[in-house]
């Protein structure tokens, strides 16, 4: 039973930082923009968050510059796609490769360093309740953080006016120009907001899930972040629920291990990617489907007529 | 206007392409010797040593150790040699035409750290009969090429001593990277240690398919420590796993280099790799012109692996057991592998009284008795 409580403490721990970074995504996506930076976005977080951790002494300062700098490495990205017209497609793979390097070019003076204590957090009485305790409330502040945000941007986005602005210039940058709205100025402001939270995923990394700093220590999860949305079916509940399955699956597959199951974990690292073809597939059979949650515009460049 | 803000945008495009080309060269720059030698004074030419790694040299472990073996030797050698290095060489063809590049450079001994580049060594090896290659872990060798390794497990061992005397659960856990007879030899030889001390041990291991991955490490060890394992050690390249347990407050061991400032708590002691040991060996070779072909395998006894910087907090009566074994290693008196052994299916994988030889060393598939589950099979 404890053992169940750690494994899915694991799991929600392991699920956050892919919450966030799809989180941020989403919003990408939902305003017509497919960042596929965001490997190198989250790589550029995580160094600029453990730098400043380690010389403020304080996370939140690394959360923050984390934020800072994925908002200004989208910043970037936005401007070149969305006021020059570059491919969003080779734009976005050219900041991911970008980031990796930059980072680890300026990153070197700080691998081996070390951050002060990593502090345990836990909610009062809450923590101390048998099972629910371990397994929900001894977690990062983050963590509950992940879901605050999922169940935000979810009210936001079908519950507000800017919500639904936002949600138009995705589906029709044009109509939406038409009606007077600045589409770029808001198609930008949207990357930059996904970029900053694509930055405290990274900096999640970094500061609080594995407290180092190493060039290309977010190892590949800004693409499952990316692959997230796809398989939530850009819904913010969905990328939350779906963190947790591909969180769950790394822990239940490493958790096998050490209880000496057989099994091939090559078999169960392909498993995220393979379930974003397997949902692929299943949304591109129902064309109601792809009407209904992907946006229209996606991936593809405006043009505001004058 | 539409003119105007197109060349606006194109001007700040080029501002800051030319700021991230002036980024890029900034970053070739630690990649260069220092500067060219003084062209003034014609003092003897300096031995030019080349280094092909396989990591970035950040990567605080394997190529990381590597690279204080060559500041150990600049330090050494002074103005008698000359390093260079290249790094993330990947392994493959990319491996042969470095290697190609360096000897065009003058380099004349050539040290390449990953299994890897064994064949490329061998192919630039035979175009070059004036140049030394020297290549770590692997097999290959040549009248000009040779192969040196450090038997890594016997650090393994002293830690499964220590770990088989600090844990209180009987579980110790092992964050391993891929099922290479290499890794095996760790897992085994910890747990071997372990049992030295302590037969009720059990060893649990998590693959992590990855040599880096610090949040993947960091789960793997949550993983175990949720299964009861309160020491730890790992086959990985990273801090992560050392700062896990000390997040949790268990124990475990650095890997590759001394690790002991990253987890004052759970730090237990180090498996440090002195490769600048062998590095001193092989140019004093070429420097006194002694240097012939052979297969170097340097242990506890010759100090290439060593045990270091064990915690204050560990009792002096368990310091006394490691301190006799790794004697004991250096005089021949210990030996990791001998028999009878049998692995974790009851087999007889080595008889009574016989001690392991690198052949049966290097052909190790299996889990000695103790440790749960299965190699994963390498299909």
């Amino acid at each position: 039973m404890n053992e169940f409580a750690s494994l899915l403490a694991a799991t929600l721990n392991a699920g956050t930082p892919l919450a966030i970074a799809g989180l941020g995504l989403l919003i990408n996506e939902k305003v017509g923009i497919l960042n596929l930076g965001a490997e190198g976005t989250m790589l550029v977080a995580a160094f600029a968050g453990f730098a400043v951790a380690f010389h403020t002494g304080n996370d939140w300062a690394g959360f923050a510059a984390g934020a800072v700098a994925g908002g200004a490495v989208a910043a970037c990205f936005g401007w070149l796609v969305i006021w020059l017209n570059t491919n969003q497609y080779a734009t976005g793979l050219a900041v991911s490769l970008f980031g990796g390097g930059f980072s680890a070019f300026i990153g070197v003076d700080y691998v081996g360093k070390k951050l002060a204590e990593r502090p345990n957090y836990s909610v009062p009485f809450l923590s101390d309740l048998p099972f629910v305790g371990p397994a929900f409330f001894r977690q990062h502040p983050l963590v509950y953080g992940a879901i605050g945000a999922a169940l935000a941007i979810a009210w936001f986005l079908y519950r507000t006016r800017a919500g639904l602005v936002l949600r138009a210039i995705g589906e029709a940058p044009e109509s939406a120009h038409a009606l007077g709205y600045p589409v770029r100025r808001i198609r930008l402001l949207a990357v930059v907001v996904g970029g900053a939270l694509c930055g405290v995923a990274g900096a999640y990394f970094s500061v609080a899930y594995a407290p180092l700093w190493v060039e290309g220590m977010v190892a590949g999860r800004g693409w499952i972040a990316l692959a997230l949305t796809v398989f939530a079916t850009w819904r913010p509940a969905r990328v939350l629920l779906g963190a947790y399955l591909f969180g769950g699956v790394t822990m239940v597959q490493l958790h096998l291990q050490g209880m000496g199951v057989d099994i091939a974990n090559q078999l169960m690292s392909m498993l995220p990617y393979l379930s974003t073809v397997v949902v692929l597939v299943l949304i591109s059979r129902n064309p109601a489907w792809i009407r209904l949650n992907m946006p229209a515009s996606l991936g593809k460049p405006f043009f505001p007529s004058l | 206007m539409e003119r105007r803000s197109m060349m606006k945008h194109l001007a700040l495009c080029v501002l800051v392409g030319a700021a991230s080309l002036v980024g890029c060269a900034k970053q070739e720059e630690p990649k260069k010797p220092e500067a060219p030698a003084a062209q003034a004074a014609p003092k003897p030419e300096p031995l030019k040593v080349a280094f092909v790694y396989v990591g970035p040299v950040g990567d605080a472990g394997w190529t990381f150790a590597h690279d204080l073996g060559r500041k150990y030797v600049e330090q050494k050698f002074g103005d008698k040699i000359k390093t260079t290095y290249v790094e993330k060489v990947p392994e493959g063809p990319d491996a042969e035409r470095v290697i190609r590049d360096l000897v065009a450079q003058g380099n004349k001994v050539i040290f390449a750290t990953s299994f890897g580049f064994g064949d490329a060594m061998e192919k630039v090896a035979r175009d070059h009969p004036d140049v030394y290659f020297e290549h770590a872990t692997g097999y290959k060798t040549g009248p000009n090429l040779r192969v040196y390794e450090g038997r890594f497990y016997e650090d393994a061992y002293l830690a499964g001593i220590i770990a088989g005397e600090m844990t209180k659960t009987n579980v110790i856990g092992f964050v391993a990277s891929f099922p290479i007879p290499e890794v095996l030899r760790n897992i085994n030889a910890f747990t071997l240690g372990a049992q030295s001390v302590n037969p009720k041990v059990k060893t649990k291991v998590v693959w992590v398919s990855s040599w880096f991955d610090p949040p993947k490490e960091t789960e793997a060890a949550q993983s175990l420590i949720n299964q009861h394992a309160d020491v730890l050690l790992q086959n990985t390249d990273s801090t992560a796993v050392l700062q896990a347990a000390e997040k949790n407050g268990k124990y475990a061991f650095g890997w590759d280099s001394d690790m002991s400032a990253f987890a004052p708590k759970a730090h237990l002691g180090s498996c440090r790799l002195n490769w600048g040991l062998y590095y001193e060996k092989a140019i004093n070779d070429v420097l006194n012109k002694t240097w012939k072909t052979e297969t170097t395998k340097w242990g506890v006894k010759e100090g290439l692996p060593e045990f270091v910087s064990i915690a204050a907090f560990v009792p002096a009566s368990t310091k006394k057991k490691v301190e006799d074994a790794r004697e004991g290693l250096k005089n021949g008196t210990v030996a990791v592998f001998k028999g009878p052994l049998y692995d974790n299916t009851g087999k007889e994988v080595l008889a009574k009284n016989v001690v392991a030889d690198d052949k049966w060393n290097g052909a190790i598939n299996f889990y000695v008795k103790g440790v749960d589950g299965k190699v994963p099979s390498g299909k």
